[in-house]
């Protein structure tokens, strides 16, 4: 695959992220490459994570031996507590989301759409066991949607397309798409680039999406 | 005097009957109060409707009492996990229903149902399967769905502290869905690591006052199920 070798790694495409997360911000990161995002925040941006199983002020995971299992976050992985950090139930976890308090969300994606519509909980496959946990709370109330994701999948094909195939975990609810390949926003006026991978021409970055690209006027 | 303290967790179940929905808390293994959960299985209740995030991990807790045949259905957001296999396999052969509700319309519905709301529209899920044949009204031009209020007959919940009132403070992520849980039943039962005295805990620190509270009983040493699982052990 020439892709990876050209494009960033998951730790540069969660760096990616980070540094569109502003000083003072409350985020919530999903499971998956989302997670790496935390390590990546510029020095001197002061960021709260949330995870919606209630805790506000999650630190990074505990070291060897300082595991607890009533400590967790929505991955179900041991984490800590930052001094002002507070609990809570879960019907509040989710009033912080719904109502609009959490600033940005970065989550992992199935499908992109060129509307923004975001399907990442189930491929409608028959047969699997359908669950959707807190996505479709997060997508429906979180100001800002991230979204980190390979650009194709393993198979080749593309993930942002014209239309997603896939359930929707939420409709017109993405900001900004973080790929191997480029960024990517996601405007009233379409797909718009705004960085490309080292390595990655436009060209290729089309030839490898399936919905229409455009360029910001003010790009190389 | 009022004493909501009981002597054992078979005491505490002993009247959860067949057909019952029964809300049963925890996130994971944080929260999930596995003796009451084995004592419901001591019981045999059959027939039950489950509510809860999850489906359990392995052969004990909650993964039991579904592999034990007691429940007809589960309500919950995310029935899978690394080690769930209990709950996949009997609903790949139809044996037990699902309803999948995401995961903070699953906590709104069990709050509005012990806040004595009958419903509630809300912006998640709209535009997606999991709205299919439900009523959509737009307010200031957005779209949101009515999801219904949940009551159960009993709920079961793990906590920190509680004293003879039913007064509870939790632990960490343990809380979780402990304090929706606790107003939403007709019967709440409740484990607590610790039985203290009235007063000792800070009246501005009671998480859920006793009022939804009907029975305590002291588990001082409660196991967890992550280390069940690793050591592979069933129940019963």
């Amino acid at each position: 695959m020439t892709l990876a070798e050209n494009g960033w790694s998951r730790n540069q495409m969660a760096q990616k992220a980070a540094s569109d997360i502003p000083d003072g911000a409350y985020v919530n990161l999903g499971i998956g490459i989302p997670e790496l995002v935390a390590d990546f925040v510029p020095p001197g941006r002061e960021v709260i994570y949330h995870t919606e199983n209630g805790l506000l002020g999650m630190g990074s995971p505990p070291g060897p031996g300082g595991e607890d299992p009533e400590l967790i976050n929505a991955g179900k992985k041991h984490v800590t507590a930052i001094p002002g950090a507070c609990f809570f139930h879960h019907a509040d976890s989710f009033t912080m989301i719904r109502g609009k308090h959490i600033d940005i969300c970065v989550l992992g994606a199935l499908q992109v759409s060129q509307n923004g519509d975001l399907a990442n909980w189930s491929t409608g496959e028959p047969g699997a066991v359908p669950a959707v946990g807190g996505a479709m709370d997060l997508v429906a109330g979180v100001k800002t949607i991230f979204v980190i994701t390979q650009h194709i999948t393993k198979e080749g094909e593309p993930k942002i397309v014209a239309e997603c195939t896939y359930p929707l975990t939420g409709k017109g609810v993405v900001d900004t798409v973080y790929t191997d390949l480029a960024v990517i926003d996601v405007t009233e006026k379409g797909l718009f680039v705004r960085e490309l991978a080292p390595g990655i021409s436009f060209e290729h970055l089309q030839s490898n999406t399936g919905a229409k690209l455009n360029r910001y006027p003010s790009s190389k | 005097m009022i004493n909501k303290i009981v002597k054992s967790a078979a005491e505490a179940v002993a009247d959860i009957f067949d057909g019952a929905v029964v809300m049963i808390g925890g996130f994971g293994e944080a929260g999930s109060p596995i003796e009451l959960i084995h004592a419901l299985i001591d019981r045999g209740a059959k027939g039950l409707t489950v509510i809860s995030n999850n489906t359990g991990s392995g052969h004990v807790g909650l993964a039991a009492l579904i592999e034990n045949k007691q429940v007809g259905k589960m309500i919950c957001s995310f029935p899978r996990s690394a080690n769930s296999k209990v709950f996949p396999e009997l609903y790949r052969r139809g044996e037990i229903e699902l309803e999948l509700v995401p995961q903070g319309t699953l906590a709104e519905r069990i709050r509005a149902g012990g806040a004595g709301i009958p419903a509630f529209f809300t912006p998640t899920s709209v535009a997606t399967p999991l709205a299919d044949g439900k009523e959509v009204r737009l307010f200031n031009g957005q779209a949101f769905v009515m999801e219904y209020a949940i009551k159960a007959d009993f709920s079961l919940v793990k906590c920190r502290a509680a004293d003879r009132y039913g007064n509870l403070v939790y632990n960490k992520t343990a809380r979780n869905f402990g304090p929706i849980m606790c107003t939403a039943a007709e019967t709440t039962l409740v484990q607590a690591k610790k039985i203290v005295e009235l007063g000792d805990i800070d009246p501005e620190q009671v998480v859920t006052p006793g009022i939804f509270v009907k029975r305590v009983v002291e588990i001082p040493h409660p196991a967890h199920e992550s280390q069940l699982v690793s050591e592979d052990r069933r129940y019963p």
